[in-house]
């Protein structure tokens, strides 16, 4: 210390000399650039946009981290006691010696949850509440707390009691932080084994997903198979439903009533099995879009290179293009172990005993109500979803740059026995998809499954049922207009200012992170974390917890970073000089926003905004821990409605999400058209 | 040299201008002086700080530290909407989804722009860059130079004191950008508009420019008129960026004396400093034949062979060696009728002259 003020006081010194001197260069004064009003409106904007993600995203998921290192324990030295067998207040007892003269607990058995309570009774030996014996209990110490019934007592004053009364008196525990939980965590198989089985889950999904994705993508770019945009259209459907409804048909296909029962032999449907099956449907499509993307940019003059060297057909496929493909194939693997790994509606619906993560955290939370150990299995499952998402991140910036490449594309060639082979592929794959849905909407029509086959509509009655009936279809749509509007307003601004504001790199760096965090964010993690901070009466946005405002916020987080790279990658395209065209002709940067960017960026902004609308309409995950009686969801009814054993309505509704779904993308469809006929006539030359 | 005090004070003053990205110095203590309606280019290799200098200027970039005034005002910090200067650039930078017409108009467009006027000044704008009849096009139904002529046109459109160019023609083809280079320079003589422009090609700089800052690496080379930089130029780096040069290692002998190898010349600078090293200049058509019977005489004449003879249209390329100056050929342009009339071929041993006026001597650093 004193060595530093010294070399203090020599800089000091030696400055005031070297000024008095003179003769340094004269160092210039750093301009401080002025801030004019777009900057201020900028900076305000990327402000704002950024605290909404800190609100909605950033704090939650601190809440639920630091909830996951939450402890609690009985402290039994902080009461005393005193016992009146008639002849007067004996002496002042620690309720710990109290429990060691019993022996009743040992330290082990004082851990507990924020909810256990001990009764202070079944410490003193040979209790009964019908002797005459009085007793008091008081705080060692301020802040300590027992309950007398419920009411609270946390001062240090004696509060004296009857036998009878004395029953009802319970210790509430203390807090403090550590890692029991995770410890407990990991030395109860029946918990961890689920790391296991997720796992085990998710790569074998992976496999099988991108193998018939890959063939199938194959088959649409390289081969010149009739009917390719109905087969496309079709792969694209199961982005349309819940993950929850493929499991819906697998009960009804190979369930204990099911039509194939007798394929499955000895092997339920309800398990590893039924959770791939599925998985390997509400995942193809993901898979199919990335590595058909990856597929299409690979470059024709490879191929006549190849086929100029006299390459053959297997060789040039793997010299030429698995390599194209890798990145997309990697990528898409990733994208579909995250989602494997991360989804929730469908294991709940035919796991069966077949135990998840993300299953876990809803059974530990709803079932048993210990929430500590919900935030453990997050945190736990948080992890190879950030792996996997960090993997897939470093790949695609990989893949951007093998884009950037000029390529000439590739033009299949007529040829029909390669052409028949991926046709009849596609054929399958297709009857499958359509199968899948078919069988569920049959199911849905069906009276009584499998007694009665007549055709009737009271499935449709869900009123009736449980899961709040047709108010939770209503109630979607709803929250899908809300999320689709809402969402884009919030993503799109965001984009913009990322990416054309001045200077401010730090802020702006931060949102960026921010913006792409969600995507690694599991839903089942999403929604508790909303639970451990939005629920917390301390906090001043408490008022949203229960209401729909809720769930468009939640679902708008959970599905920020896709839309956010569809708004960059649309603002990416876009002249950089335009901003500084409209500053020099002192024009304001909103009236470049509305009358040039976003005009040119709509084709961009109604993809947002159908992408949230249909991941609104089919999410589960995160909103199953959000929603109120008065704010139940189409998809949260179906897995209600299957707990309950309304397979049939489920589907119905299951079917429903779909409907609505297809009109949705239809109506964007040809809005899309009908904008770009209008506002993008300077696309045609 | 690029003196201006005749006229007063400078319309734009740029003083001490450092800009740093992070530890890169980009622009190393620039000083420059602009007069009002003169036309500059800023010339120089990719890298040199031409397009950084001119966007502290805009305010895009706003530099380090040093001041700029622009008509006696510091406009050193202020935001590009508060400085006044219209821009244009090489990507043209035309709104896609407006009408070549609202593109001109969207500058005009202010609270109080009365929409007869606004249309007036829009016909007027088409007039001045010669399309009148594109107004309703859509930027890309138009020509890349069509294109341009729209972002100039959008640029004047608010009648700005500077106009900047960031080098506007590099993206059209040969022809296109000759002939706007021409009416580009035609429109700035008529409206008199301060303007500068960013350029790594030389011909455009020497074609437009009434002078021209020539930049290298964060500095200023030369400042000076198309005729200086090219006749006179200051540094070996403006010797040998415009235009073609001979480059002969060599040294000083006296005050105006420099050696080649084993042969003296006679140089038109009178201080030289004796004995310093350094490189010897002389452009390929300043070079002359020598013949006793033309009458052409020179002090500076040498015995060379032709080594290699080009034909390039106007004008051959020589390429001249003469042990005694070292293994590099002389590189010289002798017009098509000097070499019919002296029957010039490969192999010809002639006699040329170096006249004194043209060669220069470049001392080398340190």
């Amino acid at each position: 210390m004193p060595f530093g003020f010294l070399r203090a006081m020599v800089e000091m010194s030696s400055a005031t000399t070297l000024e008095a001197g003179k003769a340094q260069p004269e160092k210039l004064p750093k301009i401080r650039p002025k801030l004019g009003r777009d900057d201020w409106v900028m900076r305000a904007f990327i402000l704002v946009i950024g605290l909404y993600l800190v609100i909605t995203l950033a704090l939650p998921l601190y809440a639920m981290l630091s909830k996951s290192f939450n402890t609690y324990a009985f402290d039994l030295s902080r009461y005393e006691l005193q016992m009146d067998k008639g002849t007067g207040w004996g002496k002042t007892l620690s309720v710990q010696t109290l429990n060691e003269i019993s022996g009743k607990y040992q330290a082990k058995d004082l851990k507990t949850s924020s909810d256990g309570r001990l009764s202070v009774v079944s410490m003193i030996e040979g209790f009964s509440f019908r002797s005459k014996t009085q007793y008091r209990l008081r705080n060692a110490q301020a802040g300590g707390a027992f309950l007398i019934g419920s009411e609270r007592k946390i001062d240090t004053d004696w509060h004296e009691f009857t036998s009878n009364e004395f029953r009802r008196v319970v210790l509430k525990p203390v807090q403090s932080t550590g890692f029991d939980n995770f410890v407990q965590y990991f030395s109860n198989p029946s918990l961890f084994n689920s790391i296991f089985n997720s796992l085990f889950i998710a790569i074998v999904t992976t496999f099988i997903t991108i193998t018939l994705a890959f063939t199938f993508a194959y088959a649409l770019a390289r081969s010149r198979m009739r009917f390719k945009g109905l087969f496309k259209t079709i792969a694209m459907a199961p982005i349309l439903v819940p993950s929850l409804l493929p499991g819906i048909a697998l009960v009804y296909l190979f369930g204990n009533q099911g039509i194939l029962k007798d394929l499955m032999g000895d092997q339920s449907i309800y398990g590893p099995i039924g959770i791939i099956a599925g998985s390997v449907f509400f995942t193809f499509p993901h898979a199919m879009i990335i590595i058909q993307t990856s597929l299409s940019i690979s470059d024709a003059r490879l191929y006549e290179a190849s086929d100029v060297l006299g390459a053959s057909k297997p060789k040039t496929f793997f010299t030429v293009t698995l390599p194209g493909a890798r990145y997309g194939l990697i990528s898409a693997g990733f994208v579909v172990f995250n989602l494997v790994i991360t989804d929730f509606g469908l294991p709940k619906v035919i796991g069966g005993q077949f135990n998840v993560l993300a299953v876990d955290i809803y059974k530990q939370v709803i079932g048993q109500q210990n929430f500590e150990m919900g935030a453990v299995v997050s945190v736990v499952l948080l992890i190879p979803a950030l792996l996997a998402f960090s993997v897939d991140r470093l790949v695609q910036k990989k893949q951007v740059a093998l884009l950037s490449t000029r390529s000439v594309p590739y033009e299949p060639k007529p040829n029909r026995r390669f052409d028949t082979i991926m046709f009849s592929y596609a054929a399958l794959v297709g009857a499958m998809i359509v199968g899948t849905l078919a069988i569920c909407q049959y199911a849905a029509l069906i009276k009584f499954w499998p007694y009665d086959l007549s055709l009737s509509l009271t499935n449709y009655d869900f009123d009736l049922m449980d899961g709040g009936g047709w108010g939770s279809f209503s109630n979607s749509i709803k929250l899908g207009f809300l999320v689709a509007i809402i969402g884009t307003v919030v993503v799109f601004l965001g984009a913009y200012m990322v990416e054309k504001a001045q200077g401010f790199s730090i802020g702006r760096g931060i949102f960026q992170f921010l913006a792409m965090l969600p995507m690694a964010i599991p839903g089942m993690v999403l929604g508790l974390a909303y639970i451990f901070f939005f629920n917390n009466p301390a906090n001043p946005f408490n008022f949203i917890y229960g209401t729909l405002g809720i769930m468009v916020i939640c679902t708008v987080t959970h599905f920020y970073t896709v839309s956010h790279l569809t708004a960059l990658t649309a603002l990416k395209q876009m002249d950089k000089e335009f901003e500084s065209v409209s500053a020099s002709l002192k024009q304001p940067v909103y009236k470049l926003f509305s009358r040039v960017t976003v005009p040119v960026c709509l084709p961009a902004i109604l993809d947002i905004s159908i992408y949230l609308f249909v991941n609104a309409m089919t999410t589960v995950s995160a909103l199953i821990f959000l929603y109120s009686p008065d704010t139940t969801l189409a998809s949260v009814a179906m897995l209600n409605m299957d707990d309950a054993g309304d397979i049939a309505p489920a589907a119905a509704m299951g079917m429903m999400i779909f409907y609505v779904n297809s009109l949705a993308r239809l109506l964007h469809h040809f809005a899309s058209k009908g904008l770009y006929a209008k506002t993008q006539a300077w696309r045609k030359r | 040299m690029g003196e201006e005090t005749g006229q007063g004070a400078a319309f734009l003053e740029v003083r001490n201008l450092t800009k740093k990205f992070g530890a890169f110095t980009a622009l190393k203590d620039i000083s420059l002086d602009v007069a009002e309606k003169e036309f500059i280019c800023f010339l120089g290799p990719s890298g040199c700080g031409k397009t950084t200098f001119l966007r502290a200027i805009a305010g895009l970039d706003i530099h380090t530290s040093g001041a700029i005034t622009q008509a006696g005002r510091d406009i050193s910090n202020l935001p590009p909407s508060e400085r006044d200067f219209g821009i244009v650039f090489q990507s043209y930078a035309l709104f896609p989804n407006l009408t070549v017409k609202r593109n001109i108009a969207y500058g005009l467009e202010n609270a109080k722009g009365q929409k007869d006027h606004i249309a007036n000044r829009v016909d007027e704008l088409l007039n001045l860059v010669g399309l009148p009849d594109q107004g309703d096009k859509y930027p890309a139904q138009l020509s890349g130079g069509q294109q341009q002529r729209i972002a100039l046109a959008r640029a004047l459109a608010t009648s700005p004191g500077l106009l900047l160019l960031d080098e506007p023609l590099s993206a059209l083809d040969a022809r296109v950008r000759s002939h706007l280079r021409h009416e580009i320079k035609i429109l700035q003589e008529k409206l008199g508009v301060t303007t500068i422009m960013v350029t790594h090609d030389q011909e455009e700089a020497l074609t437009m420019a009434d002078r021209i800052v020539v930049m290298n690496q964060g500095t200023i080379e030369q400042v000076g008129t198309p005729l200086e930089i090219y006749r006179e130029p200051a540094t070996l780096f403006v010797a040998d960026f415009v235009g073609e040069m001979n480059k002969i290692p060599g040294s000083a002998v006296s005050e105006d004396t420099v050696r080649i190898g084993e042969i003296s010349l006679h140089c038109g600078s009178t201080k030289l400093v004796k004995g310093s090293k350094g490189t010897v200049t002389i452009r390929p058509e300043d070079i002359m034949v020598v013949s006793e019977t033309s009458g052409v005489k020179s002090k500076n004449a040498i015995d060379v062979t032709i080594s290699q003879l080009e034909f390039l249209g106007s004008f051959w390329r020589a390429r001249l060696m003469n042990e005694k100056l070292g293994e590099a050929p002389l590189i010289a342009d002798f017009s098509v009728d000097t070499v019919r009339r002296m029957s010039l071929e490969e192999g010809s041993a002639i006699k040329i002259g170096l006249p004194s006026h043209a060669l220069r001597f470049f001392e080398s650093n340190g």
